[in-house]
Parts: C-alpha cells; structure tokens; sequence
C-alpha cells in the first residue's frame, strides 16, 4: 500500500492553487513532478560537490565522479542490466532512439525492412523515416486491433528482411502495453535487433531488460521524477561494441594525435563533452524514491486508480475513450473526447477546474491519422495521484459538458 | 465556480461563429494557404482572391481545430472582405496586439473579431486565435510575389 499522503508531502508543487482551484496534475505523461529528496540530491550536488568529472585529480572531482558514476549503477540495477557498461547517459529518450537509428544506417540496405508501430512517439518514427531515406531500406507499420497491437499482423511483417524492429513498450496516447518479450522473441527469431522506447513503461513499472532480452531499452529521466535532460540508452554491450560514438569531443577519447584519436570503452565513448552530472545524480535520486515506494506498488496503485476512473469515465455521455478496454492491458494513460468538443476547449474548461491535462496530437499524427480524429484529451495518472484527483477529473468533464452545452 | 470565468473567452458571439462558421469552402482557381498549429493539431486551408485593386474579392476557409480557433476564422473572413493589402496588415497586426492584451481605440475595426480580445487572458490559446490571421498574412505576402 502506497502512504499516499506522505508521498503528496514530498511533492510540495501539487500543493497549490490554479485557477483559485486545487491544482489536480494529471499530464504525467508529458512529465512527472520532483520530489524533495531529488531537488534535494541536485541541490546538494551543486553546493557541495560540483566539479567536472573524469578529470580534476582533486577532492570535487573525485566527489563529482563518484556521485556520477554512482548514479549509473542505480540505473543499472534499477534496470537489471549486465554491467554499467550496458547504460549510457543521454539527454532523454529521442537522443537515445536518435543514436539507434544512426547505428542502423551502418547495417541498413536496399531491400532491408524496420518495422514499427503506427502507436509510436514522433521521436521512434521520424529517426526511423531517416536511416531508410539514406540507406534505401523500407519502413513497415504493424497497425491495431481492438485497440491494441495487432500481433498477426506484426507476425506476418516480421520476416528475415526486417533488420529493426522498433516498439513502444507502452504507448503515450492508448495507455496500452505491448508485449515486449514476446515481440524480442519473434524479432530475434528473424535475426532482427530489437529495440524499445521505454519512455512511458520505465517510470510505471518494474523493467527488466534481461528478461524482456531487448537489444536497446531509451527512456527519460523526466517522465519519472528526475530532472529534464537525462535519460537513458541501454543496449546489450555485443551491440555497443559495434556501435561508433555519434558524438565526438572531450570525454570519450583515449589518446588523440594530430590526424587521429582512440576512444574510451564503453560506456564513455559515447559521452562527449562534460556530461549532464547535475541531470544524472538528480535521476539517481529519482530511482532511490521510486524503489523506496516500489514499482510493483507503483503499478498495483496506478491499476487501482484505473479501475476506479474507468467506469465512470464511460459513464459520461458523450466520452469517448481511445484504446482497449481490457484494464490489463493497460498503463495509467486515458485519451479521450467529449463529444464533439474541441479537445483544446475541454483542456482550457478543465485547467480552470484546476485540473491539468493534455490536448492534442500527442507527438503521434500517424496515429490519430489512424484513429480518425485531430486530436485528444489526455489525463495520465502517477504515485501521488488518489480517487480524489479522478473524482475531480470525472466532475471536471461533467462541468465542462454542462458549461458547452449550456452557450454551445 | 471556476468554470464561470470561461464566459469572458466563449461568448455568445464566439460560439455562433464557431457553430456556423462564415465563408466556408474553398475557390477555385486560388492557391490555397494551408497552416497548422503544431502544439494542438489545429489546421487551416484558406483562399483569399484579390481583384486588380488589390482588395480580397472573395474568401474562403476549410479548418479542424477548436472553437476558438475556427470562430477566429470566421470572424476574420467577415472583416477584411473588401479590404486592400494595407488595410489588412493593419487590422492583423491590430488582432495581434489586442490578443496579447494591448488595446487600441482602432480595436473596433476588427468588427466581430474584437470580441475575442478575452483571449489575452488565456495565453495558451492565442495560437488558436492567430492561426487564421497568421495564413492571411501568408496569403497577402505570397500573392505580392506572384
């Protein structure tokens, strides 16, 4: 069981007001709240210990380096990898999936397929659409049913052709969870290598990435209490190894001469320039709370909400939520619409409500092409949400359908 | 309670434009001027016809996006029929300033689209309103170069 009001405690932002209402945040899909200890962890960082690290033979430094260092070791074990050599620090997920999709320009050729979901984030598209523009290879969706992955159809794409296959773990708008493990069986049945945005499962659930076996795993630090800047890349040090740095400069050299340079082992090849030290210890905080509270609590809590909300959503006339209905299957991220409102003017209504939700596209035109409509409401849920928030979000929606239908 | 203070940003005025939005369509014969919004999603296709004088002729827009933004359209279809180049540059650059809260005593020029001055007070909605504007000023500029 969560302590729910020790946790909304440690977010000292939640307690405010907006719009002379209770501030109700729900857009954790876009980013997550701090708590105490990681503004904490930052600050102290930079009070105590700030120094460049891998560098300075002196004190800081070494400070620096270790809290640094440290921290790569609490994403390591937070996501069971092999060895810290496996976890790379990058600005968030879509640098991560960006350098992933450069190394695949390396493999990649005429003929050659990367298959991805029509559920995908712009940012495990668009660098997708660029390694095939330069090397010939074709893009391949797997669409859905059910509101769901369709897995027949991801069977029947997936062939000795498919050199990548990119998938979200859970999807940004459907709230929906794929069945990773199953799809990196069938990938690497094919000889495909398989590779995860973890944007939206990492801060909802225990990851596992020797169980689910993935070749690459990106997420970001924001999305699950950490600060902006920081995420994550892992990928399976038979890969890495392969993989040429994408960035080159100070940090991730070994010996440099006038015509050439050696690099650094991994993980630090790939770490150009002074990295984001203030960025990592903070997410290393963030991964210290979260383990704290427990990410099988965190899920059990956030599938509780669910239930909760779900039906009385549905119960709205006029609300339409996208996605399966099967809860099971689902994270705590509800798209929806009421009615023929504008999901911008339902967004506006709510945030007076003080509820915060998002409106939109989602960062996923392809898949509200898909789905036939422009755009969305988005409630995502998180740890310091309650029954109360969903109360409010519920009485929000009716409200605002009261408001519209009163002038509209 | 909260909800109440919607009133100033959906008027009466705001809604009729945004339930039956004026000059609609599309003309023919007229490159069409196509923006997004890309925050929301909102779309707009607009033709704007100008005679020899330089004045718009004729005006029409196909749009998805939300209320404000198609009232937006609507309202600024209705205001620069009729209108040179010159005069249209003014009253948009006259839309943008009373969007972001400056008034002006020429705000009246804009006719029905000066009731959307309340918008000012939700700045993540400006973009909605401007979008339409944002295209006209696209269509004064592209048709100068032909």
């Amino acid at each position: 069981m969560l302590d729910l009001e020790q946790i909304r405690r440690d977010f000292p932002i939640l307690d405010q007001l907006v719009n002379d209402e209770p501030l109700v945040y729900l857009d954790n899909a876009a980013t997550t709240q701090k708590p105490t200890p990681v503004l904490k962890a930052i600050r102290s960082y930079y009070q105590t210990d700030n120094a460049n690290v891998h560098r300075g033979v002196h004190t800081l430094a070494e400070r620096a380096t270790k809290s640094y260092e440290g921290a790569r070791e609490k994403v390591r074990a937070f996501i069971k990898a092999a060895s810290t050599e496996e976890v790379l620090f990058t600005r968030g997920t879509t640098t991560g999936l960006n350098w992933v999709a450069r190394f695949s320009e390396e493999i990649l050729t005429e003929g050659d397929e990367v298959l991805i979901s029509i559920m995908e984030h712009h940012s495990n598209i668009i660098p997708w659409q660029e390694a095939c523009r330069k090397t010939g290879a074709k893009l391949v969706y797997v669409y859905l049913k059910e509101g769901r992955l369709d897995m027949d159809d991801l069977k029947r794409k997936l062939s000795k052709k498919t050199k990548f296959v990119a998938i979200t773990h859970a999807s940004n708008v459907l709230g929906v969870v794929n069945p990773i493990k199953e799809i990196t069986a069938l990938a690497h049945e094919q000889g495909a290598v398989m590779v995860v945005d973890g944007a939206q499962s990492t801060p909802h659930m225990a990851i596992d990435v020797r169980d689910l076996d993935v070749d690459f795993f990106a997420f970001s630090g924001h999305k699950m209490l950490g600060p902006t800047g920081i995420g994550v890349l892992y990928g399976k040090k038979s890969y890495l190894e392969q993989m040429p740095p994408i960035e080159f400069g100070g940090e991730m050299i070994d010996f440099v001469y006038e015509e050439s340079a050696s690099f650094k082992e991994l993980p630090w090849k790939f770490e150009a320039g002074t990295p984001n030290m203030a960025g990592a210890i903070g997410l290393g905080a963030a991964i210290e709370y979260l383990e704290k509270v427990g990410m099988d609590v965190i899920t059990a809590h956030e599938r509780e909400l669910m239930e909760y909300v779900f039906p009385k959503l549905e119960a709205i006339e006029g609300l339409t939520i996208y996605g399966t209905k099967d809860l099971s299957h689902r994270s705590g991220v509800l798209s929806f619409n009421l009615g023929d409102l504008h999901p911008h003017d339902v967004a506006t209504a709510l945030d007076y409500e003080g509820v915060a939700v998002r409106a939109g596209h989602h960062c996923a035109q392809p898949l509200l092409r898909y789905l036939a409509v422009p755009a969305t409401v988005r409630a995502s849920f998180y740890l310091y949400n309650d029954k109360a928030d969903c109360d409010k979000l519920v009485e929000a929606l009716q409200k605002t359908k009261e408001f519209f239908n009163g002038t509209f | 309670m909260a909800l109440s203070k919607l009133d100033s940003l959906y008027m009466a005025v705001v809604s009729d434009h945004s339930k039956n939005p004026h000059h609609q369509g599309r003309l023919e014969g007229v490159e069409e001027i196509h923006l997004n919004n890309p925050t929301c999603g909102d779309v707009i296709s607009l033709s704007v016809q100008f005679d020899d004088k330089d004045r718009v002729s004729d005006i029409a827009f196909i749009n998805s996006g939300c209320t404000i933004s198609t009232a937006s359209a609507s309202m600024m279809t209705d205001v620069v029929l009729g209108k040179s180049k010159a005069e249209i540059l003014e009253l948009a650059s006259l839309f943008s300033k009373m969007v972001q809260g400056e008034s002006d005593k020429d705000q009246e020029k804009l006719g029905d689209a000066s009731f959307l001055a309340g918008v000012a007070k939700f700045p993540q909605r400006i973009k909605c309103a401007t979008l339409s504007w944002n295209a006209l000023k696209k269509a004064v500029e592209t048709t100068k170069k032909a």
